[in-house]
């Protein structure tokens, strides 16, 4: 599948002219065009980075960015439905969806994305899609061209150095941690994405044969494949935080917890976002990140365009324009967001190139190969599967 | 000009005439549309809302592929996680929190009525009702949490804490912050229409009657007093039970979150990309709207009984004691409800300029401005969206409302019981519970995200408000002052705008005041038909509310309750100013 998309990657790039003009076209059509761009706005790092997306695209293309923050990505996702339930089938409130995962594989099967739009867009050449495989694949699901690569994410755990001297080296030993520490380990409630995250980890640790989790998840004996994780959490629960009778929000709901030092453990899936919140004074300086040696999971973010948006060439043109060199250096930089570009450096130009690799890296951050190994994120129908049986189980 | 003298004849002098044959022809057609309009302009949506929810809720929603009716929904729905126990969570606060609000009221009137310091009181309830449910909560949350202030500012040197303790009243499995919270935001609301209702039965002499009698002051107000202002304020209180049964955004700041109280279990399904959720919501918000009647008919039948087993106490002719305990403790209940809101709006700007402020510190390592200036262009859209909707809604509310109640002088036809409860009807059903069938209807209509959707969304609930506080002056001003200018010869609008509307400028004021505070609290409404593209300040608080930089919460949600206090200033200041030569209307009308 992989290699017939690239082929398929190549043969749109020799295409080069006529699809030239096309972008011109599709620029010009974007000019003056409103972009309601749909993303998740629980992170002031990415709302400013947006932000400064939005000035951007205002001062080049004459394009005006709306953030439109969202709680959770399910909320686009739904108004898009709405609007297709009562029959609008162009002129639709979302131009730009940041997506990937159940959300993306969601929509694609019912019909709701626009496209194939990301070989239109010239800077996809750029992509590394060799290197980040996950730029094509979205949670084990081809992205077709239906959505366009904007960063790379990978999973770490925080955990305060003044606390906990030496951070444990796999999941195992972090539940043992936290049983030998009672209150003083959590997760956020799924289905918010970093506590779904947490929970995959813990999965793919108890579970014998990791590989099954690459196909849809009817074809396995789900009961029986999760026994083991049920287990880990009933045994750990009364040792969380709490005693596990509620649980955090989300991500940045967990850093505040760690942050006033109610808990001794964080997660992110930004190896970088520690760091930017350790100078930004939301986390102590004695905050540090690790991966468990049997590693973690590395996935890619995107943005898609619904299939009714009601400004599809501006969306497109600022698709193209999260993807450039420039956008994606600022992207990393580790000052503001710091979330790991998705592009090849190697196809830069040395100029560009010697700018990425001059980026400083946080006092928290990991070095890449620390990160290694990168473990696929699950087919998404395991999630749908695991969220409910996480909420018949610790939400009643 | 020579034909007003005999219009005043026959309109406002003629008391004798039928009612009906009203002023000038023309005016009182155009005056009788009014009401109608209103109704429809509220109702309509209202009842059109519920049946785009209850239809989906039994299977009917043809775009999802919904086509004929079934209850497979329902079976899904009492299959979904934590439904029975979010069910019973909604329940428990709700009827906790309002017979606490009630009892409290009760508590502060049977020890307080009549006294200098509970007339001042008085006047601190106003801002508190102001100050929007969201803004409470947040600030309420900064000071309640494991490691907020309050617990800052104890340790550690009287609990020897080093880390913050594992234990909270927040967002904790028996909802007891939410709980609290409804409190401190619905006994100004109680007490304030409890304070309207007074007025209605003349309750000073009563209770003058009844000290003379030798009744103690609290005995007194609770056998004679209160028989007679609970019918007042009956509908008030069953707003209150419904509101706290289905609130969402108090609920999703100080709830518990390992099953939420129904209704943001509720949102969460309606905005969950699996489709088939959708019916199971719609489901969720029939059975919300269940349990709200529910909770009112169990409330009614409470009263029912409570009146029945307290008659032999009512006329027993025990007389009591001075009621210094019940005195003390009315104060101390109203003091700790009153310093918790104001604190915790004290909380929220001390967190938007503070530096460095961590646990245990009692207080930030520096002030800074630098939250606001960095971050004061993220306010500039939602302030004016805020600012825009909020005037819209409650300038064409008060214009309806005004016609409404003119209306009515005219006719000389005081609207029945009847009209009364339909006014508090947006007020007493859930706003989930028509919200999304709303929200589908505003979608067919193109209206979804735009100013004029959101406009009539938050309409809605102005107007009630609006009503309720301006019908009672607007009917009890002297009907003569008008008269006298009418025989002067002035016009009817003239006398309508220089002598009524002029008598009654702080009233009107302060009713748009309350009307632009309950717009500018609205969360869900503008959530689901503002679209995300139309943002204020609530839904950007809430969305900021769990997880963001305490900083930058405290900074908008200190806006937030800000811009309904600016209000209220305004509303007292402005007849001030404009009377300022006048001394009989210092006072105001």
């Amino acid at each position: 599948m992989r290699r017939c998309l690239l082929a398929l990657t190549m043969l749109l790039l020799a295409a080069q002219p006529s699809r030239a003009e096309d972008w011109q076209a599709t620029v010009a059509a974007a000019r003056g065009q409103d972009v309601y761009f749909n993303a998740w706005g629980g992170d002031e790092h990415v709302n400013d980075y947006i932000a400064w997306v939005g000035q951007a695209v205002q001062d080049r293309f004459g394009i005006k960015l709306t953030h439109v923050k969202l709680g959770d990505t399910a909320e686009a996702v739904g108004r898009v439905v709405a609007e297709k339930t009562a029959g609008r089938l162009e002129g639709g409130s979302v131009d730009l969806i940041w997506i990937n995962g159940e959300n993306f594989a969601a929509m694609k099967e019912q019909g709701l994305l626009h496209g194939p739009f990301v070989q239109d867009l010239p800077n996809f050449q750029l992509v590394d899609t060799v290197g980040k495989p996950t730029t094509l694949v979205d949670f084990a699901v081809p992205t077709d061209g239906y959505e366009a690569p904007w960063g790379m994410a990978h999973f770490v755990f925080l955990y305060d150095s003044a606390k906990v001297p030496t951070p444990p080296r796999s999941i195992a030993e972090l539940l043992a941690w936290a049983e030998a520490h009672p209150g003083r380990l959590t997760y956020p409630a799924p289905p918010d994405f970093i506590g779904s995250t947490f929970l995959k980890h813990l999965m793919i640790a108890t579970i014998a044969d990791p590989a099954i989790l690459q196909r849809p998840v009817a074809e396995a004996d789900f009961a029986k494949v999760t026994a083991p994780l049920w287990a880990a959490l009933e045994q750990v629960r009364p040792a969380l935080w709490r005693q596990g009778a509620s649980f955090p929000a989300s991500g940045p709901a967990l850093h505040q917890l760690l942050d006033d030092g109610e808990v001794d453990f964080s997660m992110a899936f930004n190896p970088a976002e520690a760091s930017s919140a350790i100078a930004a004074g939301r986390l102590p300086d004695s905050v540090r990140t690790f991966v468990p040696t049997t590693g973690s999971i590395g996935n890619t973010h995107f943005v898609a365009i619904p299939f009714n948006a009601a400004h599809q060439a501006a969306a497109k043109v600022v698709a193209d324009f999260l993807m450039s060199p420039e956008a994606q250096l600022k992207k990393q930089d580790p000052a503001g967001w710091g979330d790991s570009t998705v592009l090849a450096l190697d196809r830069l130009p040395a100029e560009q190139r010697a700018q990425f690799e001059a980026l400083p890296r946080g006092v928290a951050t990991l070095a890449p190969d620390q990160l290694k190994p990168v473990l696929p994120e699950p087919h998404p129908s395991w999630m749908t599967e695991i969220e409910a049986e996480w909420l018949r189980r610790f939400s009643s | 000009m020579r034909f007003v003298p005999a219009t005043v004849a026959h309109g406002q002098l003629g008391r004798a005439q039928p009612a009906g044959t009203a002023r000038q022809p023309v005016r009182g057609r155009w005056l009788r549309l009014i009401p109608p309009l209103t109704l429809g302009l509220f109702l309509g949506p209202i009842l059109a809302g519920l049946l785009g929810t209850i239809l989906p809720a039994f299977g009917y929603l043809p775009a999802l592929g919904g086509e004929r009716l079934s209850l497979a929904p329902w079976r899904q729905l009492f299959a979904a996680p934590g439904l029975q126990a979010a069910s019973q969570l909604s329940l428990m606060t709700g009827l906790l929190a309002t017979a606490i609000a009630l009892a409290l009221t009760i508590l502060a009137f049977a020890a307080g009525q009549g006294t200098r310091a509970f007339r001042r009181a008085r006047r601190l309830m106003a801002p508190l009702l102001a100050v929007p449910h969201l803004a409470t909560a947040i600030g309420l949350a900064f000071l309640l949490a494991p490691s907020g202030w309050l617990v800052r500012l104890i340790t550690p040197w009287l609990t020897g804490w080093q880390t913050p303790p594992d234990m909270s009243l927040l967002q904790g499995p028996y909802g007891f912050g939410l709980t609290l919270g409804l409190v401190v935001k619905e006994t100004p609301f109680l007490i304030l229409m409890t304070f309207a209702g007074l007025g209605q039965v003349h309750a000073d002499r009563h209770l003058r009657q009844a000290r003379a009698f030798g009744y103690g002051r609290i005995q007194a107000w609770l056998k004679v007093v209160l028989p007679l202002v609970y019918p007042q304020i009956r509908l008030p209180i069953y707003a209150v039970l419904a509101y706290s049964l289905s609130v969402v955004d108090m609920a999703i700041v100080l709830g518990p979150t390992t099953p939420p109280t129904l209704a943001p279990l509720i949102l969460r399904w309606f905005s969950d990309p699996d489709l088939t959720l959708r019916f199971q919501a719609a489901a969720g918000a029939c059975l919300q709207m269940l349990l709200v009647l529910l909770a009112i008919a169990a409330w009614r039948l409470a009263e029912l009984l409570i009146a029945r087993l307290a008659r032999p106490w009512l006329t027993s002719g025990g007389r009591g004691g001075s009621g210094r305990l019940g005195h003390w403790l009315a104060w101390l209940c109203l003091g700790v409800v009153t310093l918790l809101a104001i604190g915790g709006l004290f909380a929220l700007a001390v967190w938007s300029v503070a530096g460095a402020w961590r646990f245990p510190a009692a207080w930030p390592a520096e002030l800074t401005l630098a939250t606001w200036a960095r971050h004061l262009d993220l306010l500039a859209r939602p302030i004016a969206t805020t600012l825009l909707v909020g005037l819209a809604a409650t300038l064409l509310a008060l214009g309806l409302v005004l016609g409404c109640l003119e209306q009515e002088q005219v006719s000389r036809k005081p609207p029945g019981q009847g009209a009364l409860l339909l006014l508090y009807l947006p007020l007493l059903v859930p706003q989930i519970s028509f919200l999304f069938g709303l929200q589908v209807i505003l979608v067919r209509l193109g209206l979804d995200g735009t100013w004029l959707g959101l406009i009539w969304a938050h309409l809605l609930f102005v107007l009630p408000y609006l009503f309720l506080t301006l019908a009672e002056p607007y009917r009890s001003l002297d009907r003569r002052y008008e008269t006298s200018a009418l025989a002067l010869g002035k016009p009817h609008w003239q006398v309508w705008w220089r002598i009524r509307l002029a008598l009654l400028l702080r009233p009107v004021l302060i009713a748009a005041a309350i009307g632009f505070a309950v717009s500018v609290g609205q969360f869900l409404p503008t959530q689901m038909v503002g679209g995300g593209r139309l943002v204020t300040l609530t839904t950007e608080a809430l969305a900021l509310a769990n997880g963001a930089d305490r900083r930058l919460v405290g900074m908008v949600a200190l806006s937030l309750a800000v811009l309904p206090l600016v209000a209220f200033a305004v509303a007292l200041a402005l007849p001030a100013w404009r009377f300022r030569h006048r001394r009989g209307m210092a006072s105001g009308g």
